[in-house]
């Protein structure tokens, strides 16, 4: 590789999303799975739950995620199992930048990730932004991939702490259409997560149409037969 | 046999005494008679496990002697032996447990678990400079839906088994069991746990604060029943007990 270390892994084609509310914390990651500019599955899985009341969406490195992810999810069951009681996420994310942090000059160990949850005891939600680098942030909102350049002006701009699940799927849906209409590579499907008082819920998906071409002109009925 | 010219084979552990004895195995399986009892009997969709809670000292606090631990989410054991033993085999089977999902992306089976519990005993009965462990461990849980019940030893043996006690008067328990123990007595969680109960009430004292009983039920968690809980299985017993001594006076005497 001619890319240098620190150039690596900063920037991939995946996106990966988080944001904190006042009770419930969104996580939410693209579908695609591949290499470089080849899609290989369209219903990846990128998130992680670790334990009940924390969870991340990972990515960078194909091979290095589900590994790192994986060692992570084991070890924090191995001390709810061992201590009786859960790893708070606070707790998980530092143990979870720990890990990376000793990789980094180990390995070539390219994992970016964003760990949300809530905290039972103290009865918060909290968001964590963590990279390859073992860069450890608490943050609102935070992004990982070329697909954050698009968002986080959006998200400055839009996000509210006090916002229900509906607007804060709303919001959402704003980044991903953002997406669609400006980031060259095409992400059309997500998977999201919310966490709060009751633990993760569901995985739910969104998936949103490629935007209209400016220039009005009718499709070849005979690619449309293709593609269908 | 076993005091005659003891003395001298039983200080380096690899060494086999001209009999054929291990000492210091057959010393460690003293050490787990000297332990409090521990009793376990295989239900039907119900595992139970009943530990003798030895008596506490005043200022000592009752949580921190827990002598039941869940390796995982779908097993756990009792012990009988040295506390400190056990905590180190316990920490390895759970460090173990979460190993083996991360290789293999599935939960251990009951008996993989206690055979490398058996095999770290083992492990310890072969080594020059260290002793076997006095501890012997009761192992429940479920493999795929069926209950399973395992015992292990000091020397590292283990089997198989649909009830079992060890640890204090483990021998009478178990005679108890065997009287007791049958298809139709084991059917409903209730059931279960009376005969465990029961089992361990032969050679401890009455009353729910010296029993510590723990039940695992198919598809479910581990579940540590309270002193109320216990006592209410306690006064059933009690109760039927009594009415059978009533039936046995009123019959007529031939």
């Amino acid at each position: 590789k001619s890319l240098s270390y620190f150039a690596a892994g900063r920037t991939t084609m995946e996106y990966l999303i988080g944001m904190k509310f006042n009770n419930f914390v969104l996580l939410a990651h693209d579908n695609n799975g591949g290499r470089d500019i080849l899609v290989m599955k369209q219903d990846q899985q990128k998130f992680f739950i670790l334990d009940e009341y924390a969870g991340m969406v990972v990515s960078g490195e194909a091979g290095d995620t589900v590994y790192f992810s994986e060692f992570i999810q084991k070890n924090v069951v191995l001390y709810r199992i061992r201590n009786g009681y859960s790893m708070s996420p606070s707790a998980a994310a530092n143990y979870t930048r720990h890990e990376l942090a000793e990789a980094l000059r180990q390995k070539v160990n390219i994992v970016n990730l964003l760990l949300g949850g809530y905290d039972k005891t103290s009865n918060t939600p909290s968001l964590y932004f963590m990279d390859y680098l073992g860069t450890l942030a608490e943050v609102p909102y935070g992004s990982h991939g070329y697909g954050s350049y698009f968002t986080y002006s959006l998200l400055d701009r839009l996000h509210r702490p006090d916002m229900t699940q509906v607007e804060a799927e709303d919001l959402l849906l704003k980044c991903v259409v953002e997406l669609q209409k400006r980031f060259a590579i095409n992400l059309p499907s997500f998977s999201y997560y919310f966490v709060d008082q009751n633990g993760f819920g569901e995985k739910k998906v969104l998936t949103v149409p490629p935007p209209p071409l400016t220039t009005a002109r009718a499709f070849h009925p005979a690619a449309v037969e293709v593609m269908e | 046999m076993a005091d005659v010219g003891a003395g001298k084979y039983d200080s380096a552990l690899t060494v086999f005494s001209p009999d054929g004895h291990l000492f210091q195995v057959e010393y460690a399986q003293e050490a787990v008679k000297k332990g409090s009892t521990a009793v376990a009997v295989r239900g039907k969709d119900t595992v139970v496990l009943a530990v003798e809670k030895r008596a506490l000292a005043k200022l000592q606090d009752a949580r921190t002697v827990r002598k039941i631990c869940s390796l995982d989410d779908h097993v756990c054991l009792a012990f009988a032996g040295l506390t400190a033993d056990a905590r180190v085999l316990v920490n390895k089977s759970r460090l173990e447990c979460q190993s083996h999902r991360l290789t293999v992306e599935d939960p251990v089976t009951v008996e993989y678990i206690t055979r490398y519990v058996a095999k770290v005993c083992q492990r310890y009965t072969q080594r020059s400079g260290a002793r076997p462990f006095g501890v012997s461990f009761l192992v429940v849980g479920f493999d795929q839906g069926i209950p399973k019940l395992y015992q292990t030893e000091p020397a590292g043996t283990y089997h198989e088994w649909k009830a079992n006690a060890t640890g204090r008067n483990a021998k009478t328990v178990r005679e108890f069991l065997e009287k007791y123990y049958t298809e139709e007595s084991i059917q409903t969680r209730d059931e279960a746990i009376i005969l465990a109960v029961r089992g361990l009430l032969e050679v401890v004292q009455s009353g729910s604060k010296n029993i510590e009983l723990a039940i695992m039920e198919k598809g479910k968690k581990i579940e540590f029943l309270d002193t109320d809980q216990i006592e209410k299985y306690i006064q059933h017993i009690e109760k039927v007990r009594e009415e059978e001594a009533e039936k046995k006076k009123k019959k007529p005497h031939p």
